[in-house]
This record gives C-alpha cells, sequence and structure tokens, in this order.
C-alpha cells in the first residue's frame, strides 16, 4: 500500500498555500467566549465598570469637596434640593463624594495590594515548585514562618517603625496575601512540571527561565485569575477592618471601611451615613464575587460536568 | 428471543460549543447467551450508547430512544428500578478498575455490599460468596486477598476483582467497556480469556465496547461496527473478518497490525481524521476518508439489510446475502427527529 | 558496519523512595533500568518492547539526559553524555529528539502549532530571522502532513493524530540525527496508528534518521525496526533481528509476549492464544525475585533459574539472549502459509 495515503495528494496543500492562514482560537479567546456567556459575571463586570469610572470622575463632577463642611447642612438626610443626594455627616460633608473618594482608595488598595501579592507570589511560588527539592523546602519553610507571625502584630510592627502611611497599608496586605498566592502557584507548579509539554521542552533545550515563562506561568494564569479577582474583595475588607481600627487610613482622606465605621456610630441618628457607603462596598464584593466565580468556570470547564 | 433489544437511540450533549450529536439512530439487539461487539475509535459513540442505555451520562447529556431489557424499557425507568437493575441483572466493567473501587473499603466490605444490597445475604455467607467468586476469576489465595484494599492489588488483578463483583448477582448481561485497555499484553490475554470462559459458563451474554478488532475476534459472536455516532456495519463475526462490506470496516481490519504475517512491511492505514461530531452535516460522514468515494455519497447513505440480519450503511451493494429490505438514508434521520426528552440525572461515577 | 552512532553500556538508573516517618526513615531502591547495553547504527530502527514498569520510558529519558543514570555510558559519536555538564548536554539536544506518548498533553495547550514546531528554533538560533523561522516551520508541517495554513491554531484545534504530528515536526526542526519515540500511537485510534508508523518511517528513510522506537508490545515494532529489544523488570531479556525475534524467538518471555497480542482472525484467534498465556503477575520491583528475574512466570524453569543471574550472551546466530537455556528450548513460532499460527 502507499506510504502516502495518510497524506492527501498534492490538491490539499497546493489549495491550502494559496489560502489565508487559519486563525486560532485560544483557550483564553474560548474561556473569553464562556464568561460572556455567564449572566451574572457579565452584570457585575458591567457594575465594577461603572463603579470605577463613577469614583474616577464622580468627584471632579460634584459640586461639593471632600473635606468641605456645609454648616447650614449637618447631618441632613438625603435630598435633592440641598444637593446632597446622600445627605451629609455630622460635620456636613457631602456622604456622596466620600463615599467616592472612599471607593478610589478602597479600590486602589485592593488593587494594588492584589498586584504586590501577585507578582512576588507567582515568582516566588513557580520558582519553588519549578526547581523543587532542597530550594522548594527553604523557600516553602520561610512561608510557613512568616504565616505564623501574627498577622496584627505584622501590620502594627510596621506602623511603630514607619509611621502610618497608606503605602504601608498596601504593603503590610501585600505582604501576607502573597503567602496564599505562593503556595497555590507552587500547589500547581508542581503538577506542571511533570506535564509532557514541560519535559518535551526540557528534552528541546529550553532553558529553566524560559520554561517557566512559557511554559508553567502561562497554564497557571487561570487558577491565579480567579484567586486575584478573589482576593481583592478580600484585601478591601481586610483594609476596612485595619481602618475599622485606627490603624487604616487617616482623615481627611477615607476609605468605605472608614465610612462604614463612621457610620455605624451615628447609624440611629443619620442612617444613610452608613447605609451608602456600605451599599457601594457590598455591591464591589459582590460583583467581585461573581466575576471570580465566572471566571472559575469559564476557564475550567470540565469543572461543571 | 432478544435479551436486549434498542431501537434508534439518540445520544446528544450540550456544550459550551454547541450540541454534539454522539449517537445517532442506533439500533441493536443482544440474544440471551450471546456476545456482541460494539467497535469504533474514539468518538464513534460507543460508550455514549451504552451509558445512555444505562442511565449513566453526564449531567450535560441526554438521550431518546427505546432500549427494551427483559420487555422493560430502561429508558423510561426511575433511577430506583434502574439502580435494582444495574449491577444486578446488568453489570458492568469499565476501562479503569480503580474509578469503581472504593479505596477506603476492603474488598471483602464492597463485595458484601454488593451481595447484601441485590439478595439480602447475611454477612457470613456474603463473605463465603465473595471469595468463592473470587476464586472463579482465579485470584490467588481469595481468603486472604479479599481482606485487602483495592490498592493493594495489581491493575490486572483490580480488574479480574471488577469481573468478580460484576459476576456476583449472576447477571443475564455483562456490559464491558474496554476491560482490557489499559492492560498490560501478557494480562490482557489472561483477562480477555478469563471472561470468555465465565461467559460460556453461565450462559451470559454480553456488550463488548472495544477500539481493538483483535479481541473482538476471540471472544465474540456478532460485531457491530460504528462511526461517528452511527452503525456502518453490522453482522457475525466471520462476516465482519472475512467478508467485510463497508469500506471503513475494509480499512479498519486492513490497517491491524499483525503478528501472523511477517511478509507485509507497510501498514495500510484510513487516510485522514475523524469527523467533528459538531458539524456533521449531511451524507455519509466516512466519505471525505474513504477509498471508493463516489458523487452520491454527498447523500445519506442507505442502511441495507440482508436476510441473515447483517446490515452495511453504504451506496456499494453488499456482495453477500440477499438483501432483504434497503432502508433510505434520510428515513433514519426523520424517526431521529423525535422528542428527546428523557434527561438523565446522575453522572457517572 | 560503520561504527555505531549510539552505544549505551551497562546503563542503571535507581529511583530512590523513602518510606516511613521521620523517626524511622527506610530507603526503598527501585532499579528501573538494569545495566542495559546496546549498540544503534546511523539510520537503524531499534525497537524496545516491555510491559508497564519494564524500564522502558526510563531508559529513553536516560539516553537523553532528562533523568541522571546512577551508573553506566551513553556514547553519542564516542562522547559520553552521562559526564556532559548542563550547557553542554543541552547542545546534544540537537541532535537528539523524543517524540512523547501522549499528543495531546506533550503539547503546550496555551500556544499555537507554530510556536510549539519553532521554539528549538527560536532556543538554539535566537538571531534567525522571524520570516526564516515561519519559512521552516512551514515547511516541517508540510513534510508530517499538515497544512501550512494551519500554523495559528491551537493543539485543542487538532485531532490526536494530527497533535502527534505537531510532535513529530517539533522533534524534527532541528534535524537530528536521533529521534527517540516513546510509545508515538499507542493513545491513537487504529487508523491513526498506521498514519503515523508510515509517517515515521517514511521520514526515516528521507532524513537518514536513527530512530529507538519504544511500545508495549510485539504488533507495531514489527513494522518498523530492524532489531528489536525485549525488556522485563529493567532488564534486557533479548536484542535480536526482526525477523529471528518473530520466527524463532531466544527467551520464554518473548515467546510470550508474541502469542499474547491477539490475532484479529475469529479462526485462528482461539487456537493461537491456548495456554499461551503467562500465569501470574510482574513481582514487585522493591523486592524482585532471585536468580533470572523472569523465573516467577517463566514456564520453563529450572532450579538454576532460581539462583543464577543469566547474563545477557551473544548466540550462535549473532542475536543476544539472556537466558540459561536458550540453546535448549525451541521456541519456534510456525507460520502457515496461509497467515496464521499454528
Amino acid at each position: 500500500m502507499n506510504s502516502s495515503a495518510d497524506i492527501p495528494a498534492e490538491d490539499p496543500f497546493a489549495a491550502a498555500m494559496a489560502e489565508e492562514d487559519v486563525r486560532g482560537r485560544s483557550l483564553w479567546v474560548d474561556a473569553w467566549h464562556r464568561l460572556l456567556k455567564n449572566r451574572a459575571a457579565v452584570i457585575s463586570g458591567v457594575i465594577m465598570a461603572v463603579m470605577i469610572l463613577l469614583v474616577l470622575v464622580g468627584p471632579l463632577l460634584s459640586p461639593w469637596e471632600g473635606d468641605f463642611t456645609d454648616w447650614d447642612n449637618t447631618s441632613s438626610p438625603p435630598s435633592l434640593e440641598t444637593g446632597h443626594w446622600f445627605g451629609t455627616d455630622s460635620v456636613g460633608r457631602d456622604i456622596l463624594v466620600r463615599t467616592l473618594e472612599g471607593g478610589r482608595i478602597s479600590l486602589l488598595v485592593g488593587l494594588v495590594a492584589t498586584l504586590v501579592s501577585l507578582a512576588i507570589g507567582v515568582t516566588y511560588g513557580a520558582i519553588a515548585g519549578y526547581y523543587g527539592g532542597f530550594t522548594d523546602r527553604i523557600m516553602m519553610r520561610m512561608v510557613d514562618i512568616i504565616y505564623a507571625l501574627p498577622f496584627m502584630f505584622f501590620v502594627i510592627l510596621l506602623m511603630v517603625v514607619f509611621g502610618r502611611h497608606i503605602v504601608l497599608i498596601f504593603v503590610a496586605i501585600g505582604a501576607v496575601n502573597w503567602l496564599d498566592m505562593a503556595r497555590i502557584v507552587r500547589g500547581q507548579t508542581l503538577g506542571l512540571k511533570n506535564t509532557e509539554f514541560v519535559e518535551a521542552a526540557r528534552a528541546c533545550g529550553v532553558d529553566h527561565n524560559a520554561i517557566i515563562r512559557r511554559h508553567i506561568i502561562p497554564n497557571l494564569l487561570g487558577v491565579v485569575m480567579v484567586y486575584v479577582t478573589l482576593t481583592i474583595p478580600q484585601v478591601i475588607l481586610v483594609e476596612s477592618f485595619l481602618s475599622f481600627l485606627g490603624l487604616g487610613v487617616q482623615e481627611p482622606m477615607s476609605s468605605w471601611g472608614a465610612l462604614v465605621n463612621d457610620g455605624a456610630q451615628d447609624m440611629e441618628s443619620a442612617p444613610w451615613t452608613l447605609i451608602f457607603p456600605a451599599a457601594f462596598l457590598t455591591v464591589t464584593l459582590y460583583c467581585f464575587n461573581y466575576i471570580g466565580d465566572g471566571m472559575r468556570d469559564a476557564l475550567d470547564p470540565k469543572d461543571r460536568l | 428471543m432478544s435479551l436486549l433489544e434498542v431501537s434508534d437511540l439518540q445520544v446528544k450533549f450540550d456544550t459550551p460549543e454547541g450540541e454534539v450529536q454522539a449517537v445517532n439512530g442506533l439500533d441493536f439487539s443482544v440474544r440471551r447467551g450471546e456476545s456482541l461487539a460494539i467497535v469504533g475509535e474514539s468518538g464513534a459513540g460507543k460508550s455514549q450508547a451504552v451509558m445512555a442505555i444505562m442511565g449513566l451520562l453526564a449531567e450535560n447529556g441526554s438521550a431518546c430512544g427505546k432500549a427494551k431489557f427483559k420487555g422493560q424499557d430502561l429508558m423510561q425507568m426511575s433511577r430506583q428500578e434502574l439502580n435494582k437493575i444495574r449491577g444486578c441483572e446488568i453489570a458492568m466493567i469499565f476501562q479503569d478498575p480503580m474509578t469503581s473501587l472504593n479505596p477506603f473499603l476492603t474488598i471483602e466490605k464492597q463485595m458484601a455490599e454488593v451481595i447484601t444490597h441485590h439478595q439480602g445475604l447475611r454477612r457470613e455467607e456474603a463473605r463465603a460468596h465473595a471469595v468463592e467468586m473470587l476464586r472463579a476469576v482465579r485470584i490467588p489465595a481469595p481468603e486472604e486477598r479479599v481482606k485487602q484494599y483495592p490498592h493493594e492489588f495489581s491493575g490486572g488483578m483490580r480488574q479480574r476483582v471488577m469481573i468478580a463483583m460484576g459476576l456476583l448477582c449472576e447477571p443475564g448481561l455483562l456490559i464491558a467497556d474496554e476491560p482490557t485497555t489499559a492492560l498490560d499484553v501478557t494480562v490482557q490475554a489472561q483477562i480477555t480469556q478469563l471472561v470468555g470462559e465465565l461467559r460460556r459458563k453461565s450462559n451470559m451474554a454480553m456488550i463488548l465496547i472495544t477500539h481493538d478488532l483483535a479481541v473482538v475476534a476471540e471472544i465474540c459472536d456478532r460485531v457491530l461496527v460504528m462511526y461517528a455516532g452511527q452503525l456502518v456495519e453490522t453482522g457475525s463475526i466471520e462476516d465482519i473478518f472475512y467478508r467485510p462490506q463497508h469500506p471503513y470496516t475494509q480499512g479498519l481490519l486492513a490497517s491491524l497490525p499483525r503478528m501472523d504475517r511477517l511478509s507485509d512491511d507497510e501498514l495500510h492505514s484510513i487516510p485522514g481524521n475523524p469527523p467533528n461530531l459538531m458539524n456533521l452535516g449531511g451524507g455519509c460522514h466516512f466519505r471525505e476518508r474513504c477509498s471508493k468515494v463516489m458523487d452520491v455519497c454527498k447523500d445519506d447513505p442507505p442502511l441495507q439489510v440482508a436476510q441473515d440480519g447483517r446490515q452495511s450503511r453504504c451506496f456499494i451493494e453488499m456482495t453477500d446475502g440477499e438483501i432483504a429490505s434497503t432502508e433510505t438514508g434520510d428515513s433514519a434521520e426523520l424517526v431521529g427527529s423525535g422528542d428527546c426528552e428523557k434527561e438523565s440525572t446522575e453522572t457517572v461515577e | 558496519m560503520t561504527a555505531p552512532v549510539l552505544r549505551v553500556q551497562d546503563l542503571v538508573v535507581n529511583f530512590t523512595s523513602f518510606t516511613g516517618g521521620i523517626l524511622q526513615r527506610k530507603e526503598r531502591v527501585l532499579r528501573a533500568v538494569n545495566g542495559i547495553s546496546f549498540d544503534l547504527n546511523a539510520g537503524e530502527t531499534l525497537g524496545i518492547v516491555g510491559e508497564t514498569g519494564s524500564g522502558k520510558s526510563t531508559l529513553a529519558r536516560a539516553i537523553l539526559g532528562l533523568i541522571k543514570a546512577n551508573r553506566g555510558r551513553v556514547m553519542w559519536e564516542g562522547e559520553d553524555l552521562t559526564l556532559l555538564g548542563e550547557e553542554e548536554l543541552r547542545q546534544k539536544r540537537k541532535e537528539i529528539q523524543i517524540v512523547f506518548q501522549d499528543p495531546v498533553a506533550s503539547l503546550n495547550p496555551r500556544m499555537t502549532a507554530g510556536d510549539i514546531i519553532s521554539e528549538p528554533l527560536w532556543t538554539f538560533y535566537p538571531h534567525m530571522a522571524p520570516l526564516q523561522v515561519e519559512e521552516r516551520t512551514r515547511g516541517m508541517m508540510k513534510v508530517v502532513g499538515l497544512l501550512p495554513n494551519q500554523i495559528n491554531r491551537y493543539p485543542h484545534e487538532f485531532s490526536g493524530g494530527q497533535c502527534q504530528r505537531i510532535g513529530i515536526a517539533r522533534s524534527l526542526v532541528l534535524n537530528p540525527r536521533l529521534v527517540i519515540c516513546d510509545e508515538p500511537v499507542s493513545a491513537l485510534d487504529v487508523s491513526i496508528q498506521a498514519q503515523i508508523i508510515n509517517l515515521l518511517k517514511d521520514l526515516q528513510q528521507k532524513l537518514g534518521l536513527a530512530l529507538i522506537f519504544i511500545a508495549h508490545d510485539l504488533s507495531l515494532v514489527k513494522h518498523i525496526s530492524n532489531r528489536i529489544m525485549v525488556m522485563y523488570m529493567g532488564s534486557a531479556m533479548e536484542l535480536s533481528q526482526r525477523e529471528a525475534l518473530y520466527r524463532r524467538p531466544l527467551h520464554p518471555y518473548t515467546h510470550a509476549l508474541i502469542k499474547s497480542v491477539p490475532i484479529p482472525d475469529p479462526k485462528l484467534a482461539a487456537r493461537a492464544r491456548q495456554d499461551s498465556w503467562l500465569a501470574g503477575d510482574m513481582p514487585s520491583p522493591y523486592d524482585p525475585p532471585k536468580g533470572c528475574i523472569f523465573n516467577t512466570r517463566c514456564p520453563y524453569k529450572v532450579s538454576r533459574c532460581q539462583t543464577d543471574v543469566p547474563a545477557l550472551r551473544r548466540m550462535e546466530q549473532g542475536d543476544w539472549v539472556a537466558c540459561h537455556q536458550a540453546e535448549d528450548l525451541d521456541l519456534s513460532i510456525h507460520l502457515d502459509s496461509a497467515s496464521g499460527i499454528n
């Protein structure tokens, strides 16, 4: 029988040569399409986009400044007439503007701290997992030790040494969050490094750095992205908690956590000071969770079967 | 009289990319004591057809059609009724025995569970029965082995345990889904012989699902060849091996490496790749790989049925046996367009 | 005869694992490859056959240096690969390549076919012009029977057989002199298996490659090998010319392996496998039997087999066997003119 039976005769090749290249559909594109079919995630995404836009542009459009005290309307309820749509607090500051400005800080903390933990965690975890053996043991023991430090103690220590500053909040939260990230990434890497395609890359002479960059990291990004979207709300909550304890942002700067804390004190006399920031915070947390869930389903469709 | 009679079986899967028609209008029957092989490549729908009958489709699958087992339609049964039949009147063994054995229970416990559940025997009796069964599948020192956990058995031994468990209730039908694919050749030979022997002894019917025609030659009476969700040819084992009618069957046989022939160096191969089940379209699904393709193949090929029951879905007329009827190609589609309601409720364990 | 390109001598690979707690740590040594030696000539195909746990894949990886050998030498054109440093060994990858068993798992799902095939090129020739790389990649795709316009597709958009073609293209893109195929077709459908075997054979003849073809049974290697080595639990049982091996195997294990391959012929099938199969399972590799490693399953064993380890020795006709009784046993497989085994 003829050996070239498996290769179609000349024609299809000749025809294909003239043809345009077929466009590939990467797993990312696939996942993106699946994500778009997830209604909860899409709605959440839209809400978050609007929220971010509002938080960035809103305070600029508002007639009020965040630290402006309107002595005529202290503790006034929401009303269109006074121009304080969300009302004011006990010292006459506009709640709408303060909520939006607080949102900037909260979202920024969430984003930056997560990115910090992402950068450190992925690199650290991938290296530990890929090299394995002694390197892995040393690196992961260090993670365990840092993990054992009480978080609050760590934050207070930082505050005492460096003084209170917003950057410190990023550092403090990021410094703790990367531990989880490193563990997740290491676990994934351990699995990936034994796959045949990594072995194939080694057999092709690809060096270790390139293997980590091209073969390991792209394949664990899915899990990492899901974890990131679930970390952002967690970080926002941690920041709120720190603010609540008085270790967070300082007046006149504010965050949703700090606002909720303020509002909680006037809850009975001026509930709007609590309700609006709390609503923004809750909606954000929900949205991120829905997006995270949607991404998990989209990136790993086998999970759903 | 046939033990199991399947007619117009349709299996569909809903995937994020669209609907996949895994099985399209499949008819077959198994008589008492007969052994039928369902042969096909990956994606032919051979496993899914049987899973659908047993109510074991994955969550996103749906099936319709009829599957009469001893006169009762399995497809209409409730889950409880099916459970009673599964593992008792119909036994199943799978490719990977580890997936169907509980790693935390001893073999004895797992076997006793089956017996007490289906037959209501007492514990000591159940154990004695389990040991007896293990001996029947030639596991050495069954009294000792029965107290061990699945991971203490080798792959071949595990498959024997699965067979023993399947046969506990003396089922009328054994469904074996690629039972030897994961095993080494020497062990494969042992298991194939064992299954053949046990079957002859108890006059049990069997459906063997496999991609390996060579195994079929040893232990089956009849063969059904599937391609892209459809039956392409069926007939007795002699018919299929010595007088294959359909070009796909012919190609499949020719591409098998033969240990008994040294002379032919070059392996025959079927060109091309299996079709994408997502967008099958009309016409013969095999036409792009077929060596005897004609212009008419763009239309749905007819299913030719000969007097002796053999069938071939092809425009090429059967040269063997008298043709009793020729079903036109599109009639299967028409029947198949009926409602497909029965949703499977259980996932495969 | 020319000097062999590859000469493996007494290669040993051990896997060490630890059991027990920290306090009473026990070391267990598994001898995955146990003193394997063979030569491979340029342009020759050596089939290596063995069941699960025979050490055939480990042997392949040890030759490539993906796993460190504990003892022995891998002489590649007179240079011992086991003594090379990491960078020197990396340079040898241009000459020795591997094709993997699982066509899908051996391709990175996040890379396009083109990127996968051209990765070795950018790795070894970082200054190669992108256009040249692309041209070479497309050329390679054509050689292995893929449409070059599929260059931007991802592995999941190809069928299993096509994925294996991508894997073969990747292994050939650097113009290697030796390709090790580790069960390249066992994950593929029957009709596709034949395609890939024929492709490999074709390419070997065209490019003058030396090939090591690993398989778990004797049916497919027959069609591609010049010589065949049969392995059992890390040791070589027999190393024979293809014709001789199938007509008159020297080792009882080879005989059993040949007999256990099912024959797709209903009339012959039952007869051929009658009491041909081996009893029992492979013994635990942690506790291998004394004497001949095959003695627990061998139907021809004598008392000597339980005490003395048979060495791999050369028989009159030039084939190698590790059996005490090779001269006395007649394990001929009788071939009918009509195609069958009696």
